[in-house]
């Protein structure tokens, strides 16, 4: 388990739970269980205690968290007869983004998200969840062909943002997500976004600009990052807990500013504690959403997208 | 009334003021050094006549230059809530917006018209720098929404030209939201099979090159403006290299496929007239400076 700055309280009542089980297995004569339990319980309290009102900095940590389940874990539990396909038909294929046909509850779907990886070695192939151009103009590929085949499109959403480089600059970067985004308003099948972990920005709305917008309880969604924020308007990157907190990022303040459509409850202790119930949770609500959507229309759909974003900031703001 | 208060004091304040005038009646250029005459650079669209390098121009008075006679009227922007997110940094926002609302004389970040381009109706928006980056927050949103339907409605043309360092941080997520926002501004203007011309001034970046500024059906930059996604900093603490001269300049971006032309403010009207007759299946424009269309009197 990887603990979190704030966390190192918790690591260390849970770490001596486990050396004083770890101390009865070497010697069968002791029986540590009563104190063992004792420091589950208060480990327990602790994690409700530091969870219970995490700061919008805190939700930034644990957003990021390296062992929060990824698109990767997403796909392999909750649909079935994935097929990735790959590249975007002019120059490459980027692995930032995962993306393909496949079956949702038995029903053939096109899914897309960003990887970060969860290794050294995956995380660079994943180029850490950054997608460049190609990652974009995949997605807007498999969105064609989802608007052609009537195929509903899922999308996990967890990026840093898109990837800050030469060759991405070169090749269009602005473009690919000014054309990502736009193909996602455009086409005539349900577009369901779930944030996972991070939208970053320009990077995470190219796959946002959907009919049904979710975010996990710790997870986040921002025009710019903490650090990068706090750098350019505190001149001070080292200020990104007030950056957080004045950017309202979480879910919460999210759903508060009608931005997001549905929050989907976490594990005690977040994602990362317990992968398999989270991606479990997420997976309901994408059922929840795309049930929302059914036997409408396309004209409709892409209709009631388009309102929804054109009345975003206009409507549910007080003043 | 005086001697004192009729001579001396005026006399006293014309003294003062003659001193700081030197400095508002020219204007260096910051990239050949030359010393400017405030008519001259006026009269030359705020390019530099030495070495052409393109300075910014307020919004109105690029409306000025291209509007025939000058003339045009702005087209109504509606007002969003002022600071959301009661966002607070070293400054409050409020206090930063009036701040660039006293230094700019205008109200936001974008400055939407319509008129006559040398007899070619069309809707106009431009994009203020000078007014906090030209940051896209709500207005700037609501500007090219509104710039959007005033264009369906009229039937013309819209030409859009964007100068901004991205999102408007104060605004937070809402700002990012202009993105999608934006995009299903150009989407009336498709369906409308009306065209769409972005102009890229210097400089347009984040999340403004990311949305509409790229989705142009023709897209003319000016010379050397820096038009990019992450910006030349951003890159180069990333790959930990120096970037190549004129990186995301416009002859650059022209070089890689991402514009149709680079062209040279003094030709930009022609130009963009020329392009947009063709494209509205009119005959060729009357070249030159045309006086301001005439008000034709109302239908009684």
């Amino acid at each position: 388990m990887n603990y979190l700055e704030f966390e190192k309280p918790l690591a260390e009542i849970e770490g001596k739970a486990e050396e004083l089980r770890a101390l009865a297995r070497a010697n069968s004569e002791m029986d540590v269980e009563k104190e063992a339990a004792a420091l589950d319980r208060k480990a327990e309290t602790m994690l409700r205690d530091l969870y219970k009102d995490l700061s919008a900095w805190r939700k930034t940590q644990v957003a990021r968290h390296p062992e929060r389940p990824h698109c990767k874990d997403y796909i392999e539990q909750l649909f079935t007869e994935f097929t990735p396909l790959a590249g975007d038909r002019n120059f490459a294929d980027d692995h930032a983004v995962m993306g393909g046909l496949a079956r949702f509850d038995g029903r053939p779907v096109v899914v897309i998200g960003h990887e970060k990886g969860h290794d050294t070695k995956s995380r660079i192939d994943r180029n850490f969840g950054m997608a460049r151009p190609e990652g974009y103009r995949k997605a807007i590929r498999l969105m064609d062909m989802a608007d052609r085949f009537g195929l509903p499109v899922i999308t996990l959403i967890d990026t840093p943002g898109a990837y800050p480089g030469k060759g991405a600059e070169e090749r269009g970067q602005s473009e690919a997500i000014a054309r990502s985004t736009q193909k996602c308003l455009e086409i005539g099948v349900p577009v369901i976004a779930t944030v996972i972990g991070e939208g970053g920005s320009g990077g995470a709305v190219a796959f946002a600009a959907a009919n049904r917008v979710a975010m996990l309880e710790h997870s986040v969604y921002s025009v710019i990052s903490p650090e990068g924020c706090a750098s350019i308007l505190w001149k001070d990157a080292e200020k990104m807990r007030e950056a957080a907190e004045a950017l309202r990022l979480t879910a919460q303040d999210l759903q508060k500013l009608g931005v997001i459509d549905r929050i989907i409850k976490e594990p005690m202790g977040g994602a990362q504690r317990a992968p398999s119930e989270a991606i479990d949770a997420v997976g309901k609500a994408i059922e929840t959403m795309l049930k929302e959507l059914s036997g409408k229309k396309p004209e409709a759909l892409i209709k009631d997208r388009r309102q929804k974003f054109l009345d975003m900031g206009t409507k549910g703001l007080a003043a | 009334m005086n001697w004192i208060s009729n001579y001396v004091r005026p006399k006293i304040n014309s003294l003062f003021s003659r001193r700081e005038v030197p400095e508002n009646l020219w204007t260096k250029c910051p990239e050949c050094g030359t010393m400017l005459f405030h008519r001259e650079l006026s009269d030359n669209l705020n390019v530099c006549s030495n070495c052409d390098h393109h300075m910014a121009i307020s919004p109105r008075d690029r409306f000025t230059a291209l509007f025939d006679g000058g003339i045009f009227t702005e087209v109504k922007v509606p007002e969003p809530v002022v600071d959301p997110l009661q966002f607070r940094d070293q400054k409050k926002y409020p206090d930063r917006l009036k701040g660039a609302q006293k230094a700019t004389g205008e109200k936001e970040a974008m400055l939407v018209a319509e008129g006559e381009i040398a007899r070619t109706p069309v809707v106009c928006a431009g994009q203020d720098f000078a007014f906090m980056a030209g940051s896209m927050g709500m207005y700037v949103g609501n500007a090219i929404v509104a710039a959007a339907q005033r264009a369906v409605e009229l039937k013309r043309p819209l030409i859009l030209f964007s100068a901004a360092g991205g999102a408007r941080m104060q605004e937070g997520i809402l700002s990012l939201m202009q993105m999608p926002r934006t995009t299903v501004a150009v989407q009336m203007l498709k369906e409308a099979n009306l065209p769409y011309i972005v102009v890229l001034t210097h400089p347009t970046t984040g999340g403004v090159t990311a949305s509409y500024a790229m989705l142009g059906d023709v897209h003319i930059a000016e010379p050397n403006a820096l038009i990019c996604f992450a910006g030349p900093r951003v890159i180069e603490q990333t790959i930990r290299e120096k970037l190549p001269e004129g990186f995301q300049r416009a002859e650059y971006l022209l070089d890689h496929g991402m514009l149709d032309r680079v062209t040279h403010r003094k030709e930009m009207k022609d130009e963009l007239v020329t392009i947009l007759r063709m494209l509205t299946n009119q005959p060729p424009a009357v070249k030159g400076d045309l006086p301001a269309p005439v008000e034709e009197a109302p239908a009684s």
